[in-house]
């Protein structure tokens, strides 16, 4: 019965074509989810004095959210960032990914400052470390300091309601 | 108005295509003649609106319309007047709409040279090209219409892709789409015979000169695309494994299996079943390749830019047409019939061998090219498959066909004898060895892989001499000298020669190249040199300048042999006005035994830059390798039996007195 | 006869074999380089380039990062360089790279238990195609039937007409 194999190939091979066209080969799984956040130790955007390591910001749940005052998608997701911490006990940590301070400050000055301490990353050696392609990405971390999570491009409502939120909440909860 | 009268003939097509498919078909499946009668004309019209449709978008780039949405996204009023004309196929609209003139094209010349071929046989055939045309023509107007304006119009086009401004683009997909688009005859000649239960050597006979041209342009469309890169990208790479490139290498490899399975049917009757299917294979291949390239479900440089709902009606045309075709095969399979008996050591087997091989090659770059898109569907991570995968797969499978490449022309048919084979070969293998060792032992190191490359090199030539020499040496019972019996060989038979011979070039190319060639990165203030064996190449400066619609960067470079000047060469960085991405133009010195390459990299200093500079020997014999094979194809079609038709013609009114 | 084709055959067999085992197992060893001095910066960059070829661009269109332009690609050269400087081996930098954006970086496909298909895929293909050559050689029904012994009627007249002596079979 030879003579039905090419047929019956052909429509596993259409299956796959067609649940292939609703995904979007750019996007990159993160290796990183379920395995401790790479260790880093960066300087304060506001206050080049100070250094804040990965160590010192165990035992708690924060969003990593990697951005650029350059960065055009950046401005879409930003205020969605500042109104979410507003209204809600969530720490965001900023990863400010190849920038200059003067102008990266301006920008945070500009639309607001939703984070609990923003990062200079200039060379963009830590946004490696996470494996950031570009921006903005957002990891979620939990208490004892491993990624469960990672969004690659803006942030918008939906996905911050349906998916960021209710994940940082049963977060909160775990010991 | 132009762009207006250009939709419209699209619309008329569509209707002539819909009566195209139905009437004649309907018509050999019922006898009425009359029905059969409409597909020639109606293909012809097909052919001469689109052609008009073309013409109306060429005018719209040459005037600068920039109300036509397309024109406005794919060219500037500052682009050089030829690349306004190669833009109208540099974006997916109008790429289509150039598949649809090649098909019309195909469909035409399918009507004019069929006087031999059965109405009813002809009316099938015509009425399969139609329906294919059908879901093109459904395809550009509910999804892609080059015409579609832009309101309100834009002061200057996007431009086209500074990667594409190059001669390149003017030639490279016009050959390629005459190529994997003309195998939509065979598969229409596939279908029709399918359908009206008569597959025998005569359908093969009229199947052969069509795969052969179609082959021949398909090889010479690919071979150009691969050149184009390598003097475009300023990295000297030829081919990349890129999902592209492998959707216009998957149908040539089927469609090279397809040639030497027709041959079989033809001359003996037999490989019917795989005739048939490599035959679907092929065009199928060719439709799977204009899915993958506009859908969006792979990532490549060469992609259209994706939508889904183009490809979602892409795959419904898919599976209808592929689907449809080899669930026709699966239905009529029974009744193909099987043809004569071989024994596993004949022509017949070496034949089939490398159909099996081929398709088995094809498979697997189709394998590589998707499993990450099978993964990824699955949910099992994503990966990427690139070169690396590619190169260690498919030498393995290819090489016993290129070995059998000697033996099979040489071997009988039905049954041919191994110890006969082997007395008569054994020779040329010992003369093979010896050379290919020789050969790479006067080379600087010796390299197991290229004297791997360059034995089935040597044996593909030498075997061709041997065969040759067997069919013009002169006999004991015959006064023919060899260059008369040579000059009575058929020309199908030097075509194969030749086109063997191409393939033994084309890896000799590639063979040398990837053992040999050498590559320096290196940092140079103006006034260094750089050397490369007996070549120094000195950088004397870099100066700047405009183009007609770019600004660029020339490096000035000197190139000494052996301490003496040979020629200057003048790398460019590009900056095009419109789209600002940087380009490189490699500057190449083509040698017949090397290439020198050189390309500017990046200003590091007031005075220094980066260049990149490679020695690559032998590379021009892999475009000549495919232009060989591509001449062989040539003279297969110029065979004296091609041109029969009139003798039989003039010979009917005789027969019909003895009957 | 059958016997010495047979072994002709045998021994054919192993020349094919044997020499695609010889290609396979010099592929790496004709590709692989010896551990190039550190230090010594036109071979730092040259390994650099190597490793560059088989990474792939993360942000373009299907580009490894050797020929990327993209900013990314630049930022991951520099840190293949200074990971060399480091003393680390190929395949440790690889990890260092799979360990942050995981296999899709790379371009040779490892070989796990999801990716056993594609690589012998090939193989399986070919066998297949093997087995296909194999069972059509084996005697089967097939159309017309084979032509037996000539009738000494058909013979003669075979004769007659290639103008030929009769032969004695």
């Amino acid at each position: 019965m030879s003579r039905f194999w090419p047929l019956v190939i052909f429509a596993a091979l259409v299956a796959f074509l067609y649940v292939g066209l609703h995904r979007d080969p750019h996007e990159v799984p993160s290796p990183l989810i379920g395995k401790p956040a790479p260790a880093f130790a960066l300087t304060r955007l506001d206050d080049p004095s100070k250094t804040i390591t990965r160590d010192q910001l165990l035992g708690r749940v924060y969003m990593l959210n990697v951005w650029a005052s350059w960065c055009v998608s950046c401005r879409d997701e930003h205020p969605i960032l500042v109104e979410y911490v507003r209204r809600n006990p969530v720490e965001i940590y900023g990863l400010d990914y190849k920038d200059t301070r003067p102008e990266a400050l301006a920008w945070l000055d500009q639309l607001g400052n939703p984070y609990k301490a923003a990062l200079f990353d200039s060379d963009g050696r830590v946004g490696i470390d996470y494996g950031v392609y570009g921006v903005p990405e957002t990891f979620i971390i939990d208490k004892k300091g491993v990624v469960r999570f990672k969004q690659t491009g803006p942030i918008n409502p939906e996905i911050l309601n349906n998916t960021l939120a209710p994940m940082i909440q049963n977060l909160q909860k775990e010991s | 108005m132009i762009p207006e009268f250009g939709n419209f003939a699209l619309m008329l097509c569509l209707l002539l295509a819909c009566m195209q498919v139905v009437i004649p078909i309907a018509g050999a499946q019922t006898g009425k003649l009359s029905w059969m009668h409409i597909a020639r004309p109606t293909a012809r019209v097909q052919f001469a609106l689109i052609l008009f449709a073309f013409g109306c978008l060429i005018y719209a780039f040459l005037t600068n319309d920039f109300s036509v949405r397309y024109v406005a996204m794919t060219s500037s009023r500052l682009l050089p007047i030829q690349y306004k004309v190669a833009a109208v196929w540099g974006g997916h609209e109008g790429s289509i709409l150039l598949w649809l003139l090649m098909l019309t094209f195909w469909m035409t010349a399918v009507s004019i040279f069929s006087k031999h071929l059965p109405e009813a046989t002809l009316a099938r055939i015509l009425g399969v090209m139609g329906f294919i045309s059908l879901g093109f023509l459904l395809f550009i107007l509910l999804t892609s219409n080059p015409f579609d304006r832009l309101i309100p119009a834009a002061d200057d086009g996007q431009d086209l892709n500074p990667l594409l401004q190059d001669p390149g683009m003017v030639f490279h997909p016009p050959m390629l789409y005459m190529g994997y688009v003309g195998f939509s005859v065979a598969f229409a000649f596939a279908i029709a015979a399918l359908l009206g239960g008569d597959l025998d050597a005569a359908w093969a006979r009229w199947s052969r000169p069509w795969t052969t041209i179609a082959w021949v342009f398909l090889t010479v469309g690919i071979c150009l695309g691969s050149a184009w890169a390598y003097y475009t990208l300023g990295w000297g790479g030829w081919w990349f494994w890129d999902p592209v490139e492998n959707a216009s290498f998957m149908p040539w490899l089927m469609g090279t299996a397809l040639m030497h399975s027709l041959a079989v049917t033809e001359k003996r009757g037999g490989f019917k079943f795989w005739t048939v299917l490599l035959a679907i294979f092929a065009f199928s291949l060719s439709l799977l390749g204009t899915f993958l390239v506009r859908s969006g479900v792979l990532t490549s440089v060469h992609a259209f830019a994706s939508d889904p709902k183009r490809g979602v009606f892409i795959l419904m045309f898919l599976v209808v047409v592929i689907g449809g075709s080899l669930a026709l095969f699966a239905w009529r399979a029974p009744k193909v019939g099987l043809g004569g008996r071989f024994s596993m050591i004949s022509r017949e087997s070496m034949l089939l061998s490398n159909n099996v091989l081929f398709a088995a090659a094809a498979g697997s770059v189709l394998l590589g090219t998707l499993y990450p898109l099978f993964l990824d569907s699955l949910g099992l991570g994503k990966i990427s498959v690139g070169p690396p995968y590619f190169d260690t797969v498919f030498v393995p499978v290819m090489a016993p066909a290129l070995f059998l490449m000697g033996i099979g022309p040489l071997a009988r048919w039905k049954e041919a004898s191994l110890p006969e084979l082997a007395i008569r070969l054994r020779w040329a293998a010992a003369v093979s060895v010896v050379t290919a060792l020789v050969l790479t032992l006067l080379t600087e190191h010796f390299s197991l892989v290229v004297a791997f490359g360059l034995l089935l090199a040597v044996w593909i030539i030498v075997t061709a001499g041997l065969n040759l020499w067997s069919r013009i040496r002169p006999l004991p019972d015959s006064p023919l000298h060899p260059v008369q019996r040579l000059r009575g060989l058929p020309s199908s038979y030097m075509g194969m020669l030749v086109a063997h011979i191409g393939v033994a070039v084309f890896i000799i190319g590639i063979t040398m190249v990837k053992g040999y060639e050498v590559e320096k990165d290196v940092q140079m203030d103006f006034g260094d040199s750089v050397e490369i064996g007996p070549y120094a190449f000195k950088l004397k400066g870099v100066s700047a300048g405009n183009g007609p619609n770019y600004q660029f960067q020339r490096g000035d470079v000197d190139v000494m042999r052996k301490g003496e000047f040979i020629r200057n060469m003048a790398p460019e960085k590009r900056v095009y006005l419109v789209q600002r991405n940087p380009m490189t133009n490699a500057a190449i010195d083509t040698g017949l035994l090397r290439d020198l390459y050189v390309s500017l990299g990046e200003q590091v200093g007031d005075k220094t830059w980066t260049v990149r500079v490679y020695y690559k020997p032998f590379v021009d014999w892999i475009w000549g390798g495919c232009l060989m094979m591509a001449f062989g194809g040539m003279l297969a079609l110029a065979d004296k039996r091609y041109r029969i038709s009139k003798r039989n013609d003039r010979s009917l009114p005789q027969a019909e007195e003895l009957a | 006869m059958h016997l010495m084709k047979n072994v002709l055959l045998h021994h054919l067999k192993s020349f094919i074999l044997g020499s695609l085992m010889v290609l396979v197992v010099s592929l790496p060893v004709a590709f692989a380089q010896e551990a190039l001095p550190v230090g010594d910066e036109p071979m730092v960059q040259a390994r650099m380039m190597r490793l560059a070829t088989v990474l792939r661009c993360l942000v373009c269109q299907n580009q490894t990062i050797a020929d990327s332009h993209a900013d990314l690609a630049a930022d991951l050269r520099r840190q293949i360089i200074e990971l060399i400087h480091q003393g680390k081996t190929d395949d440790e930098i690889m990890d260092y790279m799979t360990a942050r954006y995981g296999d899709f970086v790379l371009y040779r496909p490892p070989i796990k238990t999801s990716t056993l298909l594609l690589w012998f895929g090939p193989l399986l293909l070919v066998a297949m195609g093997g087995l296909t050559l194999y069972r059509s050689t084996q005697n089967r029904q097939r159309e017309g039937a084979d032509i037996a012994a000539l009738t000494p009627e058909q013979k003669s007249l075979a004769d007659q007409l290639l103008n030929r002596k009769s032969s004695k079979l």
